[in-house]
């Protein structure tokens, strides 16, 4: 791919497998696949989409790349650092640089916290600044992300969902990071609130140039966010481009369905819709050759076993996993 | 006395330790025989609350209809005996809730939960429910739908098991079908399935569909008419062409223009609507939208707003502040 230097995040052949035991020995009998071999790099000061319907593998490689998993194969470069296999103790003092918003602040947020710990404990454990440095960076944060300053001695519970989502963005932060892993950060917010968040992940953006990997299932909100969007299927992405590309020119028939599943808010708008049958196949028996033509029953899906199913660049920055049911 | 069914002026309260508070406040609209209603709104709007007091599902004991009509089929269903609001539900108005998992009984067969209602309503014997139920399954979509009468929720994904709900819905051929939210919970393809299918279904049986959901492009659509609500009342409401074309209230404004829409340009900054719905309890009586906006202005907040009808079938809560008939000529 492109020069490395300006890479914050580069992901090579990275899969995490959990395995399933069993009988009496308790020996591994099988893995969920849950990533199986992706590929990609996140620019410095921009934004990565990733989308995917669920069961895919998205939150799982997100968990993995800010190293709450332990990656069973490949490699994760983190700034030229090699985080692959580091121990906890090692990653502690990266970690300032990357951080992660979950998706539901409600249970991502220890309620028994005051909002002004919440915020203040990604700087003890890095063990940034004295105590009233550390207060004044807590306001400023607060303020930052548009909450009140009474909100310190307040607890989550006394928050809005939209709010809440707010203190999981200032938590992440106080401490200056270079690359944020956002999993669906907006999904459980109302349409009034989220447009609020997006704004406000924009503005921080723009702001302060960290890098997003941004994890969610609602095409039109990745679209919005991101410079280059990567769409992901049982485990391993199928196609990545930059955002304008592939909602102008989709190649994979799996990206081609998702889109035209949206429904778009338009009355007049027509309905073209692809209906897929059928869910996402168990990623612990995954069907040989292509999953995505397995699933649809394409007439040339025998084609595809055995095939190894390359990821090609197909136009400059326009990659595809070629194989010959889902991609002309 | 043409819509299958007609609200009129429902108050629905619940009673909380801080007194009696109003999540419904005086709501009016009808549905017609066979055609689609989307009720929108941010959650905590009143949504849910109102459907579930058509067919008497509130929580109790807090929950209580206050005031107000429901026509069904020209019936007051406030003012039913038990058993016949027991006939109505699951037979003449069929239900499919948000969470499939929370709706399903886990530890029984879904072939049960389905013939229960058969049994129930149209009094068949336990054999010829039994083949109903997989004729049933069989036309939501299910695949062996033979084997499949004998398993349990949790074998089944999440789409699976809300065409189960809608298997279960529609057992009775009901008139009307309330959705709630049926499809916030799946992936943007199994949505388009699940739409679709409750589309084909409603075709067949002519049945009406009361959909509740906050999403703007299944409204757009998948509905004939939109109400839209906001704390508990409705704003503006209107055939769903007109509407989106048109609209009169701040509050339909905000949330048109608020939604990410893939034709616009990347990364720019998206309309948002200032602050947020105020808690239940602090509700004014007047314009709840211009408390949401800081509008100091007491007149507004105190008195409520008359409805005024601006094309057939579009009423917009005429506040003063939040009724904006110019602005919409510009988009």
């Amino acid at each position: 791919m492109s020069d490395s230097s300006s890479h914050i995040l580069s992901v090579r052949d990275l899969k995490m497998h959990f395995p399933i035991r069993g009988g009496v020995m308790m020996k591994q009998i099988a893995a969920v696949k849950a990533v199986d071999g992706v590929n990609f790099h996140i620019e410095k000061g921009e934004t990565l989409g990733l989308v995917g319907e669920s069961g895919c593998g998205k939150s799982t490689l997100g968990k993995a790349l800010v190293r709450l998993l332990d990656p069973t194969a490949g490699s994760i470069h983190f700034n030229q650092h090699d985080i692959t296999h580091m121990s906890q103790s090692q990653l502690r003092p990266l970690r300032q640089d990357f951080q992660m918003v979950f998706q539901d602040p409600a249970e991502s947020l220890d309620s028994r916290m005051a909002v002004g710990e919440l915020v203040a404990e990604p700087l003890i454990i890095q063990k940034l600044g004295k105590r009233p440095e550390r207060q004044a960076k807590v306001a400023e944060m607060l303020r930052r992300v548009g909450l009140p300053a009474n909100a310190i001695q307040k607890f989550p519970f006394e928050f809005s969902g939209g709010q809440r989502q707010r203190i999981g963005i200032a938590r992440a932060l106080t401490v200056n990071p270079d690359l944020l892993v956002l999993d669906e950060p907006v999904s459980a917010l109302d349409v009034s609130v989220l447009s609020q968040v997006m704004n406000l992940l924009l503005e921080l953006q723009r702001e302060f140039g960290m890098s997003y990997l941004f994890i969610a299932h609602d095409l039109a909100v990745v679209k919005h966010m991101s410079d280059r969007i990567a769409v992901m299927y049982l485990g391993k992405i199928v196609e990545l481009a930059p955002a304008d590309e592939i909602y102008q020119n989709p190649r994979h028939a799996y990206t081609k369905a998702l889109l035209s599943a949206i429904p778009e808010p338009d009355p007049t708008a027509s309905k073209n819709r692809v209906i897929l049958e059928g869910d996402v196949p168990s990623p612990i028996d995954p069907p040989e050759g292509c999953a995505f033509g397995h699933r649809v029953g394409h007439p040339k899906y025998q084609e595809s076993i055995g095939k190894d199913l390359p990821f090609e660049e197909i136009a400059p920055g326009h990659w595809v996993q070629k194989c010959p049911c889902c991609v002309d | 006395m043409s819509s299958l069914l007609e609200i009129n002026g429902l108050v629905t309260s619940f009673e909380t330790d801080s007194g009696w508070v109003r999540a419904v406040d005086g709501i009016s609209y009808s549905i017609e025989a066979g055609k689609t209603v989307g009720l929108v709104g941010e959650s905590g709007c009143g949504k849910t609350v109102s459907a579930m007091s058509i067919i008497d599902l509130l929580p109790k004991p807090s929950g209580h209809v206050l005031e107000g009509e429901i026509l069904f089929k020209g019936e007051d269903l406030r003012k039913v005996t038990n058993e016949r609001m027991r006939q109505v539900r699951g037979g003449e108005i069929g239900t499919i809730f948000q969470e499939p998992m929370a709706a399903l009984n886990p530890v029984h067969r879904i072939g049960r939960q389905i013939t229960e209602t058969l049994k129930l309503h149209e009094g068949m014997s336990g054999r010829q429910a039994t083949a109903k139920a997989v004729e049933l399954l069989d036309a939501v979509g299910i695949p062996a739908p033979e084997k499949r009468v004998s398993a349990y929720p949790h074998e089944l994904s999440g789409g699976m098991r809300q065409r189960v709900m809608i298997a279960i819905a529609l057992a009775c051929e009901p008139d009307l079908l309330i959705a709630d939210e049926p499809t916030t919970a799946l992936d943007v393809t199994v949505q388009a399935q699940i739409l679709e299918l409750i589309e084909s279904m409603q075709e067949k049986l002519g049945m009406a569909v009361l959909m509740i959901t906050h999403d703007l492009g299944v409204i757009a659509q998948n509905c004939d008419e939109v109400v839209v609500m906001y704390a508990g009342r409705i704003v503006e409401r209107g055939p769903v062409k007109e509407l989106f074309a048109n609209p009169h209230h701040a509050y339909t404004r905000g949330l048109l223009s608020s939604i990410p829409r893939l034709d616009a340009e990347r990364k720019s900054e998206l309309t948002t609507i200032p602050g947020q719905v105020a808690g239940i309890q602090d509700f004014v009586a007047g314009c709840r939208f211009c408390q949401r906006m800081d509008r100091d202005r007491s007149v507004l907040l105190r008195t409520r707003p008359d409805y005024c009808e601006i094309s057939p079938g579009h009423w917009v809560e005429a506040c003063p502040e939040c009724f904006q008939p110019e602005a919409s000529s510009v988009s």
